[in-house]
């Protein structure tokens, strides 16, 4: 059996091979019921970046309409057929557009897509481990996602349509079904996909978590494992305590739906009859909700800036400037996210003086952020960069989180948020610091870690191109949205046509338009690269970046159990980049100090004396060397 | 890169003739609707045909590219172009175009905003706007400029090492610190601000006019309190009720609703403290009035308040803003249904005298006709209660 070699590290290189000669993969067990976690990783991959198309083309038709509210398109009507009559999109289409838009690009995307792939792909193999804790929960977590997904996509082939009522599905407009036809079957399903959903994530998050705190290899304690590794642990942690709350919330939801009870329902009135429900609170759903919903953008953004770290880090030649500043900031982010959620609630009946103190705990998480940008601004001074794809997209994604992350700074504010609030100001915001930046850290992964799933190389050029048109588009798309808000243009309109007042802003939706058209035009340009490099792409060397971390080590071949022979122990942090006195620029965590005497310094020992008597002593012969050379 | 293969005939043709077919169903389809789809066909076709065109056109210059870097590789030079550079050279670019484009969209979008606040704690609220917009824009030329020329900069050449610097712990202290305090500088005024706005003591909430608004999909329907300035009872059992009359579940046993007023607009008095007292029939909804720095949700089954004083009177700012269609709206800014995008309702700030004036034209919205039915149905209520009394 080759889990029995998998769970053995000490089995020698010949013992795999016979093993796993004797094992034969079927293409079911291979490729779809893998337990492998880089065939899992590639699953949620694939599936994450065909949900995220699917959610970009229905921007693209929410977009259209903004754009030309009084133009009918019969491509639409053929497409669509009743929900865009006339070829135009009906108004409850529009927000279940919106709706799935949302949903699909915060969970399916950026929260299985993102951690799905990369927790999966390099806790092993950044950690030296055979694969995870438990491969075979790790296989259902992907099923529990792909049926969420399929179940999701299944509303749109629904008479009354996909849910309707925001990403955020606020009862009672999600609770009663007469409300609006998006709150019929569609929420019905919505909310059985989601619990699904978080089934998935809950598995994953287990999974991760136990992966890093027992499955290190020798010499790998906490503070040498690589930052991404530490983003995707206090991710899993994060995920772990805020999900349940979203089940919990989404129960009530359906019994209040179904079985008539009155978590969140109370005095309405709706097409011409009063319901019984009493007592009720929609606030409740809305605090349930951003228990989760706060904390899920941190979800979303730390494995982004976890991958940055290094991929800034590898590509500027440079180590990590602050690891331990780095750190402590992904926990500060880590525990002040669970106290910060009421800042979406300022205007929604809670209780003002909550949201005075939400709002002092909201700007206090934007300190270990604010930390983090210099941090990689640091890094990259001096530094010697490499400007691969994956780089591109990092810096990249340090602008977004900039400029996202400024904006928060007047949402954040109890006062300014008063006519901020539900308008185009928080699209733009959110879409910059969350959407932009997490998706171009996922992107940066997938250029930067796709030798190690497919062993070839993507395209550089392509992704040069890829990568400036979406970046140069992005802004164009979120930049003017700013001031359509504070214009006081409220979100989720379907058109603008209405008020005389935001006529203004009609060719700016028109130019908007066409820069997200643009936007995702350029996607093609990663979608074949991607698919055709899977394939024909360049093969790949071992180590391609001349990276220093241990998913390097591995042949290139991706062989189930990770390394053929024993794992590889770790002597050092995982930043050794361009260290004065070694002779290449990097230097590998299996590389031990004493193959690299030139180069030790004395906090390399952390504080072992007997290490730095040896090293002392060492110093001592090669200066008298030097000096008798001269 | 090789990509000769992906952009030979065949597989062009592969995609088109695919595109085709597709075409031909969709085209097959609109005809079995109607003749109104005539020439969809042709439109997408031209569209599928352009992109097409600059797949292609992207495929040549990539080529061209190769086939440069090729035979720099045979004639012995160093490979081809300098990618290094030319992305670090499109940083530098992004950073003067961006840094253009930034102003631009500052000065062409933000001459688009709204004018000033109407209201006056909406003077404090664009005073907190203004101050943070000057520390975040400081904050996002300089970084980006750092960020970009960094880029520029430090692009890679083989004759330089990068510069081995892990961390510098009075670096980090100053950028923990600095940002610290600047962030509860903000805080602190933002936080009395939003105590100012939300905190209002009871004599003065009593003394404000009083003004009931009620949300439902998808309209808005108010009520001035009248001469107790007092808003009687609603009961949403009682929508509907009055043979139909009640529209807002008025509870006609509280005499303090007999004074109320129906308006269709709502008009206030400049320099007049006003208090909105909101709900909602049926799902969410938000007051949303930005012109007066305003918003609240509306809730159902829990009244919310929004208590301020108007300050700048619509003709006023009609002169202000240079425009003589001018009018402030209420919005509804919470996602409330189909038809959430179209829930206005005229807002106006007159003189007190005109104020008095409309004042008198409004009507009280417990009609003739309600209080009528209202007594048919106690008198058959008492006589029910009557009989049941009589056959005990």
């Amino acid at each position: 059996m080759a889990t029995a070699a998998i769970h053995n590290p000490t089995a020698t290189h010949h013992d795999e091979h016979h093993d796993h000669a004797h094992h034969h993969e079927t293409f079911l067990t291979k490729y779809v019921f893998s337990q492998d976690h880089k065939m899992i990783a590639k699953q949620f991959l694939i599936t994450g970046i065909v949900m995220g198309v699917i959610a970009m083309i229905l921007s693209i038709l929410f977009r259209i309409q903004l754009a030309y509210p009084d133009q009918s398109f019969p491509l639409f009507e053929v497409l669509l057929g009743k929900f865009a009559p006339e070829g135009r999109l009906d108004p409850n289409f529009y927000l279940s557009l919106v709706t799935i838009h949302g949903t699909i690009m915060v969970f399916f995307v950026l929260t299985a897509g993102l951690s799905g792939t990369f927790s999966n792909l390099l806790i092993p193999l950044q950690l030296g481990a055979r694969d995870m804790a438990s491969p075979f929960m790790n296989m259902l977590s992907y099923w529990f996602f792909f049926t969420a997904s399929v179940i999701m996509l299944s509303t749109f082939f629904i008479e009354s349509g996909p849910a309707g009522a925001g990403w955020t599905i606020y009862p009672p407009l999600s609770a009663v079904a007469k409300s609006m036809p998006g709150s019929g079957l569609g929420m019905t399903l919505w909310l059985v996909s989601m619990t699904l959903f978080v089934a998935s994530s809950l598995i994953g998050g287990i999974n991760y978590i136990s992966t890093v705190l027992n499955m290190r290899t020798k010499g790998m304690d906490l503070w040498k494992m690589p930052l991404t590794i530490w983003s995707f642990f206090l991710t899993a942690i994060v995920g772990l305590l805020s999900f349940p709350v979203l089940v919990a919330a989404v129960v009530l939801l359906i019994f209040d739906r179904s079985f008539g009870t009155s978590f969140y329902l109370s005095d309405i009135y709706v097409a011409g009859q009063a319901l019984p429900n009493e007592g009720g609170s929609p606030i409740l759903w809305q605090h349930l909700f951003w228990f989760l919903g706060h904390p899920e953008v941190y979800i979303v953004l730390m494995p982004a800036l976890g991958i940055t770290s290094e991929v800034i880090a590898t590509n500027a030649r440079k180590p990590i400037f602050g690891y331990h500043a780095m750190v402590y900031s992904l926990i500060g982010i880590t525990v002040l996210s669970f106290i910060v959620w009421g800042h979406h609630m300022f205007v929604t009946g809670m209780n003002p003086f909550l949201g005075g103190v939400f709002m002092i705990t909201t700007l206090i998480i934007a300190v270990p952020s604010a930390v983090k940008t210099f941090n990689y601004l640091a890094t990259l001074w001096k530094g010697n960069i490499r400007f691969t794809p994956a780089m591109l997209f990092a810096i990249g994604l340090v602008s977004f989180f900039i400029s996202g992350g400024l904006t928060g700074i007047f949402l954040g504010n109890a006062a300014l948020d008063i006519n901020l609030h539900d308008t185009y100001f928080v699209v733009a915001h959110f879409h910059l610091v969350m959407g932009s930046a997490a998706i171009f850290g996922m992107l940066s992964g997938i250029y930067h870690w796709f030798p190690k799933m497919f062993g070839r190389l993507m395209n550089a050029k392509l992704g040069y191109l890829h990568f400036w048109l979406t970046f140069i588009s992005a802004y164009l798309v979120f930049f003017p949205m700013h001031f359509m808000g504070l214009d006081g243009v409220p979100r989720r309109y379907y058109s603008f046509t209405e008020f005389e007042s935001m006529n203004e802003w009609l060719s700016v939706n028109v130019f908007v338009t066409w820069a997200a058209i643009l936007g995702a035009v350029a996607q093609v340009a990663f979608l074949w690269n991607f698919f055709y490099s899977i394939f024909f792409g360049e093969k790949s060397t071992q180590n391609p970046w001349e990276s220093t971390t241990l998913e390097w080590t591995t042949p290139v071949e991706r062989i189930h159990g990770n390394w053929p022979g024993e794992i590889p122990t770790v002597y050092r942090w995982p930043y050794d980049y361009s260290k004065p006195g070694h002779n290449t620029d990097f230097i590998p965590q299996t590389t031990p100090f004493s193959e690299t005497m030139s180069s030790n310094m004395p906090h390399d020992f952390e504080g072992n004396e007997e290490a730095e008597k040896i090293q002392e002593e060492w110093n001592a012969k090669n200066v008298n060397n030097t000096e008798e050379v001269k | 890169m090789n990509l000769k293969k992906y952009f030979n005939l065949k597989s062009l043709l592969t995609v088109l003739t695919f595109g085709g077919l597709s075409l031909g169903q969709a085209m097959a389809q609109a005809t079995e609707e109607a003749a109104k789809n005539e020439g969809l066909g042709k439109t997408v076709s031209y569209y599928i045909l352009l992109f097409l065109l600059a797949c292609v056109f992207i495929g040549i210059i990539g080529k061209v590219l190769q086939v440069y870097e090729l035979t720099r590789k045979i004639q012995g030079k160093k490979s081809g172009i300098a990618w290094d550079k030319f992305n670090g050279v499109m940083f530098a670019a992004a950073l003067i175009l961006g840094l253009y484009g930034a102003y631009w969209s500052y000065t062409e979008h933000g001459s688009l905003i709204l004018p000033e606040s109407a209201s006056e704690h909406g003077v404090a609220i664009d005073s907190m706007f203004n101050i943070t917009l000057i520390i975040t824009t400081f904050v996002f030329v300089v970084t980006h400029i750092i960020l970009f020329l960094f880029a520029y900069k430090y692009k890679h050449s083989k004759k330089r090492t990068a510069y081995y610097y892990p961390h510098n712990n009075t670096l980090e202290k100053y950028w923990t610190i600095i940002p610290a305090i600047a962030l509860t500088v903000l805080v602190l005024m933002g936080f009395f601000i939003w105590r100012g706005i939300t905190n209002i003591p009871k004599d003065q909430m009593a003394s404000a006019i009083q003004i009931d608004v009620t949300a439902h999909q998808f309209a808005w329907d108010v009520r001035y309190a009248g001469k107790d300035n007092v808003n009687g009872r609603k009961n949403y059992k009682l929508i509907g009720s009055l043979n139909g009359l009640n529209n807002l579940g008025l509870d006609l046993s509280d005499k303090r609703n007999n004074d109320d007023l129906k308006v269709n607009e709502i008009v206030l008095p400049v320099n007049k403290s006003v208090r909105f007292t909101i709900g909602s029939q049926d799902v969410l909804h938000s007051f949303y009035m930005p012109h007066f720095r305003v918003q609240m949700n509306a809730v159902p089954g829990m009244p919310t308040f929004f208590q301020f004083t108007p300050k700048v009177t619509t003709a006023e700012m009609q002169e202000k803003t240079n425009n003589p269609e001018f009018n402030y709206q209420l919005y509804c800014a919470k996602i409330c249904g189909g038809s959430h995008y179209n829930m206005k309702f005229l807002v106006k700030v007159v003189s007190e005298k005109e104020y008095q004036e409309w004042l008198k034209e409004q009507k009280p919205i417990v009609t003739e006709e309600m209080k009528k039915e209202y007594q048919l149905a106690l008198s058959k209520q008492n006589s029910v209660n009557n009989q049941i009394a009589l056959n005990n």
